[in-house]
């Protein structure tokens, strides 16, 4: 598998030194503390340069992870942090682009941008923190809430099916498609690095549960489990196979594939157009 | 009507799905121009693929032309609808072309008729989808051009397969011959400025070309390098322009999914320090407005090209309005500062869109661009774009000295930018309101000062814009009735108001190509001076108007507005403009 080359920065960074001055907003007990202490220990691992680490959200408890972060950071609209963070990219082709949504933000309002990124393969990191609840705005049913689930909105239980997101990706063409449980730091943090080294549309999944409204950690932590010692993330098939089950819910890496980038495509277009260029010329053939 | 002529207005109309009818318009639009004559063309085709009334005017004259013009001199049918739809625009001692294999012309009312056998003309060579070229051909003859620029300019623009070409030409021969030897070498029309060479041709330095593709060519010459935008009539072709000359030149064009998506990378893209912008159309840029707000609250520069459409809603696609002013302006949750850019005519897209740059990248704020359908589409001859006018005004970027605050206050409200890669110059770009450093608060005084802040960099940019000359003032300065507009009205506005100097009427005329902020100055001392003002628009309730209103009100000036609105999807006529001057001058002088 071709991995990104990660130019080494000049120093050798630790977890703290991706710490910004802004404390964390979120409930204590949230899971989203597991996820952004896993980025820190993978941005540190992999002795990411901050000035050349970009982190895009929309919005939700999850939009305000790259405040937390010292790196540069756009705090988006909500549902559109891929269109954004696809626009840095293919901007700044050199710049590592990492988004991170929540459910309501990457499924719901956002969902229309998925297949496209995905497709596009577009060179960056989605760590979508998934609690099954809409948190911020007190605990109502997202797109991954099960079935009947009684909230507020939906005091005689949720009418809708919940998605499943990582079958869902890997049928859109992403790239890399994994899941973690943000009460399993360790792995979460290799999925993080292997997300970022990975050269195109890098999905992960992380389930990250709500304690204030939708405390779901004992469930998971009984329903998860890693993927299969035989697991082939090159086999499409069994990828699909193995997304689908709910009991487990499986853990790790399910699909990973080489493919050209968004960036390198671009590039390819570029050779492609001769690379000549004269504004006169232009302007010339609309001449009388 | 064998004498000289030197103004004419030809329309061509036939059903889309028999083909040719824009490409008649066209080609015969280009000979006009290749012998040297301006030209000024207008259309409406049909929302639908294929099937569906088409109608192609060019008005070819040997001075500038500022609009469609309101009579018809010469009427081409294919067949009925065009007849029945368009014959009584036909002035007296118009003519009348018509293909008599599919119609009968009415009876006569001044009208000379010519009756072309274009389906028996077209059978006989052995070129049944030829009946455009042999039209072509006919009219070369009636208006007496060079056959042989004819040859030429049909070469250029359908000479790309060889086999096609010939036909093209025996069926352009076809029409030429028919008039020749049925009409008389006597042609009804004679233009004058026809007579010169081709070394004369190979040194005009004059553009045929419409508004997106100046438009187009004005943002690459801004720097503009990146792109996203989503399929919209009438605006697609900016971005299959881009498609084709960004990569030459390391540029990125993106189809996005949606026009939200569009908006998001461009303001993605420019957040990295790329100079951005989309392109869309009504329904697209209402999709848009919640980015909008969110770029100018981050404060990152953007340009977001509306080519107004009729609306609302889908409205009439392939049809001019100028309906977007109000959400241009006001679009958006809160005040969110913004710059509105009207450019007024093909030639202005190219001048206007560097202006909308510049105010993006030296203010950090969104920029919209409102043309429209009329001029975004229209082809017409221009003078040559004047490159020594083109400056790049830069982004104040952060020097990278000391600890840095991404919207640290200023006496503009300018904050220098930090962009990804310059090490310490980290920040999160905010949409919630936040501290200098970008961090998030919500105390009243902050978000009191941060509004003031925004806002300022409106008053600050108001000395560029005049600098800049984003104006145009004209007419006689003197004047007690006055025009103020924006946008493509400008064009029937020129020659209301030139046939109004002619008849003794004095009229000044002023129209601001910034639209937010109004150039209060330049509005005041305008509206000073005039005893009433006509405002032209092409929308229903006088939404210009009714901003001019309020500024007007706020300098304690009350002056009388007289509305001038077409709303059904066509452009102003300069009748329409010279009767309201006519008529207000009337009440002035009472």
């Amino acid at each position: 598998m071709a991995t990104a080359t990660i130019e080494a920065a000049p120093v050798k960074y630790t977890a703290a030194d991706y710490k910004s001055e802004v404390k964390p907003i979120w409930c204590p007990g949230c899971g989203d503390f597991g996820v952004l202490s896993a980025f820190y220990k993978a941005l540190a691992d992999l002795n990411m340069n901050p000035a050349n680490t970009v982190l895009v959200s929309g919005i939700g408890c999850s939009g305000r992870f790259p405040a937390f972060v010292e790196a540069y950071g756009f705090h988006g609209v909500h549902g559109r942090a891929l269109p954004l963070a696809t626009g840095v990219k293919m901007a700044r082709p050199d710049l590592t682009v990492v988004t991170v949504s929540g459910d309501g933000d990457a499924f719901s309002i956002g969902a229309g941008h998925l297949p496209h990124a995905a497709r596009r393969n577009v060179d960056l990191t989605y760590i979508v923190m998934d609690n099954e609840i809409y948190g911020l705005t007190k605990g109502q049913p997202s797109p991954t809430s099960p079935h009947g689930m009684e909230k507020k909105a939906s005091p005689y239980g949720y009418p809708d099916f919940p998605i499943n997101p990582i079958l869902m990706v890997i049928s859109y063409g992403a790239t890399f498609v994994a899941r973690g449980f943000s009460s399993r730091p360790k792995e979460v943090t290799d999925l993080i690095k292997q997300g970022i080294l990975h050269k195109g549309f890098a999905f992960l999944q992380i389930y990250s549960p709500c304690v204030t409204f939708n405390d779901t950690f004992d469930h998971f932590r009984q329903t998860t489990a890693n993927l299969p010692t035989d697991h082939d993330p090159t086999n499409r098939m069994m990828a699909i196979e193995r997304a689908m089950s709910l009991d487990p819910l499986y853990l790790g890496v399910f699909y990973q594939q080489e493919r050209p980038t968004y960036d390198q495509t671009m590039a390819e277009m570029r050779d492609k157009s001769g690379g000549q260029f004269s504004l006169e010329k232009l302007i010339g053939k609309y001449r009388t | 009507m064998a004498a000289l002529e030197n103004d004419l207005v030809v329309r061509i109309g036939g059903d889309s799905a028999a083909g040719g009818i824009v490409t008649t318009g066209e080609v015969f639009a280009r000979i006009a121009s290749f012998v040297g004559l301006e030209i000024y063309t207008t259309r409406t085709i049909p929302a639908e693929i294929k099937g569906g009334h088409v109608m192609f005017q060019v008005r070819v004259a040997d001075h500038p032309i500022y609009s469609q013009g309101d009579e018809l001199d010469l009427l081409v049918a294919y067949d009925q609808e065009s007849q029945e739809r368009y014959y009584n625009l036909l002035r007296p001692g118009g003519i009348f072309v018509y293909n008599s294999n599919d119609l009968t012309p009415p009876d006569g009312g001044g009208v000379k008729r010519y009756g072309l056998p274009l389906n028996e003309l077209a059978r006989k060579i052995g070129f049944t989808r030829g009946r455009n070229i042999i039209l072509i051909g006919a009219l070369v003859k009636l208006f007496d051009l060079p056959y042989d620029r004819a040859v030429e300019v049909v070469r250029r623009q359908l000479g790309r397969k060889k086999e096609m070409l010939e036909q093209n030409l025996t069926a352009l021969q076809t029409g030429y011959r028919w008039i020749e030897e049925n009409i008389g070498v006597e042609s009804p029309f004679h233009l004058r400025g026809t007579s010169r060479g081709v070394s004369d041709a190979a040194q005009d330095e004059r553009l045929v070309i419409s508004g997106n593709q100046a438009l187009s060519i004005g943002a690459i010459a801004a720097g503009c390098r990146f792109y996203a935008g989503y399929p919209i009539t009438p605006a697609s072709d900016i971005m299959e322009f881009l498609a084709a000359e960004f990569p030459k030149i390391g540029g990125t064009m993106i189809q996005a999914e949606d026009e939200i998506a569009a908006i998001g990378m461009a303001v993605g893209a420019s957040y990295t320090g790329a100079r951005a912008m989309t392109a869309t159309s009504g329904p697209g840029f209402a999709l848009m407005v919640e980015m909008l707000g969110h770029a100018s609250m981050t404060e990152t520069p953007l340009v977001i090209v509306d080519v107004q459409r009729a609306g609302p809603s889908t409205g009439l696609p392939t049809k001019v309005s100028q309906g977007d002013l109000r959400l241009a302006v006001f679009g958006g949750n809160d005040d969110s500062p913004r710059f509105v850019v009207a450019p007024v005519s093909v030639e202005d897209c190219f001048y206007q869109i560097i202006h909308a740059f510049n105010l993006a990248e030296k203010y950090q704020m969104p920029v919209v661009f409102l043309s429209d359908q009329d001029m975004s589409v229209r082809v017409q001859t221009i003078p040559p774009f004047d490159l020594s006018r083109v400056k790049q005004e830069p982004r104040l970027v952060w020097d990278g000295n000391g600890p840095y605050e991404r919207y640290v206050d200023t006496p503009t409200g300018v904050s220098p930018m930090s962009l990804p890669g310059m090490p310490g110059g980290q920040y999160t770009a905010e949409g919630l309101e936040h501290y200098a450093s970008g961090a998030p608060g919500y105390e009243p005084e902050l978000h009191m000062a941060n509004m003031e802040k925004r806002y300022r960099k409106l008053d600050a940019a108001l000395p560029d814009i005049e600098a800049w000359g984003m104006y145009e003032q004209f007419g006689d300065p003197d004047a007690a009735l006055g025009i103020i507009g924006w946008g493509s009205t400008i064009g029937p506005v020129r020659e209301a108001v030139a046939r109004a100097s002619e008849n003794g009427i004095p009229v000044a005329v002023f129209y601001p190509k910034a639209l937010f902020p109004l150039p209060d100055a330049r509005l005041k001392a305008f509206l000073e001076k005039r005893q009433a003002v006509i405002v032209p628009e092409m929308n229903y309730t006088g939404q210009f108007a009714g901003m001019l209103r309020a500024r007007a009100q706020s300098y304690g000036i009350e002056r009388p507005i007289v509305k001038v609105n077409q709303y059904g999807g066509r452009p102003i006529a300069t009748r329409q403009v010279y009767e309201e001057i006519v008529a207000l001058d009337k009440t002035l002088r009472k």
